[in-house]
């Protein structure tokens, strides 16, 4: 088998790897290193900071399943990839996982021979557009130039939304999240469509940031979450369950700063799966029984990575909505530890 | 052992044979170049099995779903992936097209100015070229997409040249003609005036050989040419109607429209061959001694005739087969078009298509095979070509 992996890596268009298939936690575990793709730079989600480090709330969930894998948010490796090439990067074993914003849907997860593990995050597609032009609603959009990226969910959304409401449009199809936005400040189209937490995030980096408006229609569902290749089980719970650790640690207010104090005197016994006091959850995985609270410890819970990048005190600005913890209105949930 | 050996002779006799041994080496690697495809394309496929992607080319006739910024025929989010190939293979072989006219047009043009006496415009034309030739054509498109997009002005105050036509940074735009009936009356007619100019000139060239008489063929076959779609057209009662672009909320609708996509990739395409082509036309007439222009002279031939008939066919020997391998880099460079955003066989079908559909495979083998058509057609055309003029040694 590795032999054939070698050998199908020179033929690399063939874009399959057949040593990539099974046994990527053993990969990951050999190799002393997680891959993992992100965008190319979608500032709050995936962006390099100043010093060069990969910042925002997709990398986390690289960093989460690091810390779960060796203890070590820093052991990543972090791949950027487009909307064209996120898809032959997982198939062909180039990345282990991706977080990058795609959102969940039949076709990838059934015929492209992918498996998601969650959602981190539940967005909606809409438009932003300038204030000048005085538009209240998407659909007052008819014969619009709409500025999108290509290879996106967003574009295929965008043709249904027109065609329903009878409306005619442009698109103006790029490859990148800068493009697009150059595309858009250079008056190129009239709208920018994607997911709204992508168009929060492109406006914090606009330069007239209220000069522009996010329309209130959501024409679309767009889960988003990390995916993982189909097949590889193992590897897939390893993932699903890192993103579930942070989100459990909200739900019973484990964070960062007090998971060694609770680690040392809780009495919940969910808490003690979790944090590996009692049971061996983290061996079943593969893992050390400290996992969970190597993500939490290094990581921090869902909330504290969603304030610290996208929430609303930083540039991106995104209240909770529907993303809050279901005990606290939103959908936000994960299946209980044990 | 002694046995051994002589029974071995006869055999070892025919592996010492060096017909025999050729063949049993071509025969070997032969099955092992088969062994090593088929090894390949079975792994393919089961490891495709394996993980549950689709394979097959069924995904063709599936609706694509998404828009189009550009498209040359019919096209909208219900028509098929099938169809969506079609329009980015037509774009591309569109701005391809486009380029090679104008790139071989500027490029004459270069070739023949870096070998003028004028000074000025000598050193123009060897600025231009090594300044050219020497930045990435990918820095090009962006510079002339960002150069078209911030020169031109925006839409509310657009270019407006008799209500007609219109320029901004959306586009350029022109009315069309919408045909009606009795509308092809007019190809017709000009594709019969291209065949009497053909067969005109052919006559004209034996007369003139005959009996040394001129006749105006280019004149006679201008006329034609034109002259009998005009005529199509006045007799048929002028069979169409012009559709007007008119500004109507955000946009122009209607009429033609080129993208500034398409501008920004057509402009460095040309402009980046062009340099090329103009060092290769400039080879070419150099190629051709100066004693053959004193010998037409001497012959009291006129300096045009002698340029026509004397240089020019001994310079295009020289300058064929390069200018080919220059049609084909720019056949192959448009698929740039990406970096902007045009919608050629790559952006949209490897782009678009390949990610909703997600077969990769299926995707890019016939973006390949559509690229080795067009370069095997360009290249058969121009070796044709080549043949045609070559020199007949009898």
């Amino acid at each position: 088998m590795k032999f054939t992996g070698t050998f199908l890596a020179a033929a690399a268009a063939l874009a399959v790897g057949g040593s990539a298939f099974a046994g990527t936690l053993d990969d990951v575990k050999a190799r002393g290193q997680l891959i993992c793709g992100v965008t190319t730079g979608l500032a709050g989600f995936a962006a390099p900071d100043d010093k060069g480090e990969w910042q925002g709330f997709d990398v986390d969930v690289c960093r989460a399943v690091a810390a779960g894998v060796f203890g070590d948010p820093k052991k990543v490796k972090f791949v950027p990839t487009t909307g064209q090439s996120r898809f032959p990067a997982l198939q062909s074993g180039e990345v282990d996982m991706l977080a990058r914003n795609t959102t969940w849907t039949f076709d990838r997860d059934v015929k492209l021979g992918f498996e998601f593990t969650g959602i981190n995050f539940y967005d909606g597609q809409g438009f932003i557009v300038r204030k000048s032009l005085g538009i209240k609603s998407a659909l007052e959009l008819d014969g619009a130039s709409v500025c999108v990226g290509t290879g996106s969910t967003t574009e295929l959304n965008l043709g249904d939304f027109f065609t329903a409401n009878n409306m005619s449009y442009t698109p103006v199809v790029y490859v990148t999240a800068d493009e697009i936005r150059a595309g858009y400040l250079a008056n190129r189209c009239d709208a920018y469509t994607t997911d709204r937490s992508g168009l929060a995030a492109q406006r914090s980096v606009f330069p007239n940031p209220d000069d522009h408006v996010v329309l209130p229609e959501v024409i679309s569902k767009e889960p988003l979450g990390p995916l993982v290749r189909h097949g590889d089980h193992q590897w897939g719970d390893v993932v699903r369950w890192s993103l579930n650790v942070m989100i459990i640690a909200e739900e019973k207010g484990l964070t960062s700063a007090n998971v060694d104090e609770k680690k040392a005197s809780t009495n919940d016994p969910e808490v003690k799966r979790l944090l590996g006091v009692e049971g061996e959850y983290g061996a079943r995985l593969g893992l050390s029984n400290e996992w969970a609270y190597n993500i939490i410890k290094t990581v921090g819970n869902y909330a504290e990575t969603y304030e610290r990048n996208i929430g609303p005190s930083t540039q991106i600005a995104l209240e909770r909505g529907v993303n809050a913890l279901w005990t606290n209105g939103g959908i936000l949930y994960a299946p209980p530890f044990r | 052992m002694a046995v051994n050996a002589q029974d071995a002779a006869p055999k070892a006799a025919l592996l010492y044979d060096a017909k025999f041994r050729s063949i049993l080496y071509q025969i070997i690697t032969l099955v092992l170049l088969i062994g090593f495809i088929a090894f390949l394309a079975t792994n393919t496929i089961s490891n495709l099995e394996k993980r549950g992607i689709a394979t097959g080319f069924e995904f063709l006739k599936h609706p694509a779903g998404f828009g189009v910024p550009f498209s040359l025929i019919e096209y909208s989010e219900a028509s098929s992936y099938g169809r969506a190939f079609v329009v980015s293979v037509l774009n591309t072989l569109f701005v391809s097209a486009c380029g090679i006219v104008l790139a071989t047009i500027l490029g004459f043009i270069l070739g023949v100015a870096r070998l003028s006496p004028n000074w000025i415009i000598a050193r123009i034309a060897t600025v231009y070229v090594e300044v050219i030739r020497n930045v990435p054509l990918l820095l090009q498109i962006l510079f002339w997409y960002v150069g078209v997009l911030s020169a031109l002005p925006t839409l509310r105050e657009s270019i407006n040249i008799g209500d007609s036509i219109f320029l901004n940074n959306r586009g350029f735009y022109t009315p069309l003609p919408i045909a009606e009936p009795g509308f092809m009356a007019i190809p017709i007619a000009f594709l019969i005036g291209i065949i009497a100019t053909s067969l005109v000139s052919r006559w004209a060239k034996k007369r003139q050989e005959a009996t040394g008489e001129q006749f105006p063929v280019f004149l006679t076959g201008t006329g034609l040419i034109i002259g009998l779609p005009v005529l199509a057209a006045i007799v048929t009662g002028f069979p169409w109607t012009m559709e007007y672009p008119v500004l109507k909320g955000f946009n122009f609708r209607g009429g033609f429209v080129l993208i500034p996509e398409f501008a920004a990739l057509l402009f460095a395409l040309t402009l980046y061959t062009a340099a090329f082509i103009g060092e290769i036309v400039r080879a070419g007439i150099q190629a051709v001694s100066h004693g053959q222009t004193e010998a037409a002279h001497a012959l009291g031939i006129r300096p045009r005739p002698t340029m026509r008939l004397v240089i020019i066919p001994q310079a295009m020997r020289v300058i064929v087969p390069p200018l080919t391998s220059q049609y084909l880099n720019l056949t192959k460079n448009s698929s740039l078009a990406a970096a902007v955003g045009y919608p050629d066989l790559v952006h949209m079908f490897t782009g678009t298509v390949l990610n909703q559909t997600g077969q990769a495979l299926e995707c890019i083998g016939m973006m390949m095979l559509v690229y080795l058509t067009i370069s095997l057609s360009i290249s058969a055309f121009m070796n044709w070509y080549n043949a045609r003029i070559a020199l007949v040694e009898r």
